[in-house]
């Protein structure tokens, strides 16, 4: 019995951490019909600018995800300004544009700093567990989910309670009536993308605990949260988590209890059953 | 009554895409008045009016509202100076609550004791909203939900407020009532303008009327002068 609750803490914390890397592409979304395929690659910049403050800093990512945070947050930003905002609502083009995007950073990563897979070592939290009975709980993963949880909650938070959140809902429900309320909503789509970024900034900022950092690191992530993305409905953040977790939770049954090289087959394979039953995801408008 | 031109629109000339759908088009509105915009579907009456909120920019032409040139401001800028638009079918922000709504109808107020203040009024003028306060507005009827995007425009605390169709799709025990209401705003100090297929009923609560064909305005005149026109008459109530 205890094996079980073992794989099912695991798949928590897998699926906690696919919730926080997934909000910041549910709400670009949901704002404003953006799929930023470079999504992944923002998380791969995060765990980079960890990194390189632990390797040349001997900061612990256990600080440096404020760093990656606030970097990511200028990127998504930057990201906007630069490539979205001069493309929106053309059909494809964002589409497109942020595929180039993801390419460009991509590759840009991998001529500088090579294919290599760096590790941070000795930081805080690396080979650390505690028991809960016969439990063991992996420190980094635990301290991650712990993230995960305040940062969607502080998201939900501000979305629902906030005058900032009511201005970026209207604005993602009907942006020409929202420019009418007195919402200038090119601000709302800048700043969307910034969170966004941050979101995912502070899942790489923490993930160099545990995990190598390599140019491709995204790649994996990025497919996931989309699948997540869509599973619990396009622009809806609590169904990014449920569906996340829901995720994580399959990923580790069915990697545990049929075999790890089946535990992808097992996550998309009920992602479509979702799909099919439910076109606009658990919690989809 | 009517006091100072408060709109003036000069011979604006506006399209999509670079189609013209409207060819110069002057109108005034005086502060006090309720001044009717009519016309067939498709003559271009609510092109003019997002031209005027800032929707959309003018291909030439200029537009004064109380004494400042607004014809290239944003439509977030505008609503801060006093020009409301209540859109064409309505548009509520549909999975918020009534509340919500409302209060981003004051989104450029930041004062939370001023926000409630006019919350008050609002439910003063449409008690049926205060009952509804927390239900999400896409699950209210037609005549509600236009109730609520009329006081959401009323939030900002406008000098002119402009209603487009407000007729569209609702029964006409309704229409009555909420043509009611605009007499009543306008008698609170609020100068209307107001677009609307249902011409008869329009120009009965208005001041004055302009009647437009083909994005270009064809009559102009006082309700009453309009209501007597054989042309008028003849193309628009059928008579």
């Amino acid at each position: 019995m205890s094996l079980f609750f073992q794989v099912i803490l695991d798949g928590l914390w897998a699926g906690l951490l696919y919730g926080l890397i997934a909000a910041g592409l549910s709400l670009i979304w949901g704002v404003m019909d953006v799929l930023n395929f470079a999504h992944g690659d923002f998380l791969m910049v995060g765990m980079y600018v960890s990194f390189f403050l632990g390797f040349l800093f001997k900061a612990d990512p256990l600080v440096s995800w404020v760093a990656s945070g606030i970097f990511l947050f200028l990127f998504g930003m930057l990201t906007y300004k630069l490539v979205i905002s001069r493309i929106l609502g053309k059909a494809m083009a964002p589409l497109l544009a942020t595929f180039g995007l993801s390419m460009m950073v991509k590759n840009l990563v991998l001529n500088r700093f090579s294919p290599n897979f760096r590790i941070l070592e000795s930081t805080i939290l690396e080979g650390r567990s505690f028991m809960v009975g016969d439990v063991i709980v992996p420190l980094p993963q635990f301290v991650t989910s712990l993230f995960a949880l305040a940062v969607l909650g502080l998201l939900y938070w501000m979305l629902t309670r906030t005058r900032f959140g009511w201005a970026v809902q209207a604005t993602a429900l009907d942006g020409e009536a929202a420019r009418l309320m007195g919402v200038n909503t090119e601000k709302i789509f800048l700043l969307v993308f910034g969170i966004g970024g941050a979101c995912v900034g502070i899942a790489g900022g923490l993930l160099p605990s545990y995990l190598a950092t390599h140019p491709d690191v995204g790649t994996l992530f990025s497919l996931i949260a989309f699948m997540i993305v869509a599973m619990g409905g396009f622009g809806s953040v609590p169904g990014a988590l449920v569906a996340a977790v829901m995720v994580g939770l399959i990923e580790s049954l069915a990697g545990f209890y049929i075999g790890p090289v089946y535990k992808y087959i097992a996550v998309f394979g009920i992602y479509l059953v979702v799909i099919l039953i439910r076109p606009k995801g658990l919690f989809g408008w | 009554m009517s006091g100072e031109i408060l709109l003036e629109v000069k011979d604006i000339r506006c399209g999509y895409d670079g189609v013209p759908v409207i060819h110069g088009v002057s109108l005034e509105v005086r502060s006090g008045e309720i001044v009717a915009i009519i016309g067939a579907n498709g003559a271009g009456k609510s092109t003019t009016m997002r031209t005027i909120a800032g929707l959309m920019h003018p291909l030439s032409g200029v537009i004064r509202f109380d004494g400042a040139d607004i014809t290239r401001t944003p439509a977030y800028s505008i609503v801060a100076r006093g020009l409301a638009y209540v859109p064409e079918a309505r548009r509520l922000f549909s999975k918020l609550s009534v509340r919500q709504n409302l209060e981003m109808g004051a989104f450029t107020v930041k004062d939370r004791g001023e926000i409630a203040a006019r919350l008050d009024r609002a439910f003063q003028l449409f008690p049926v909203l205060k009952e509804r306060a927390g239900q999400i507005a896409e699950t209210m009827s037609g005549g509600e939900q236009q109730m609520c995007a009329i006081a959401r425009g009323l939030m900002s605390n406008p000098k002119l407020i402009m209603l487009d169709e407000l007729s569209l799709g609702l029964q006409p025990s309704i229409v009555e009532k909420v043509l009611e209401t605009v007499v009543e705003i306008r008698n609170q100090g609020i100068t209307v303008l107001l677009v609307e297929q249902l011409v008869q009923e329009a120009l009965e609560i208005s001041d004055r009327g302009y009647v437009i064909q083909t994005g270009a305005i064809v009559h102009q005149g006082t309700a009453s002068e309009l209501l007597a026109s054989p042309e008028v008459r003849k193309a628009y109530m059928g008579m």
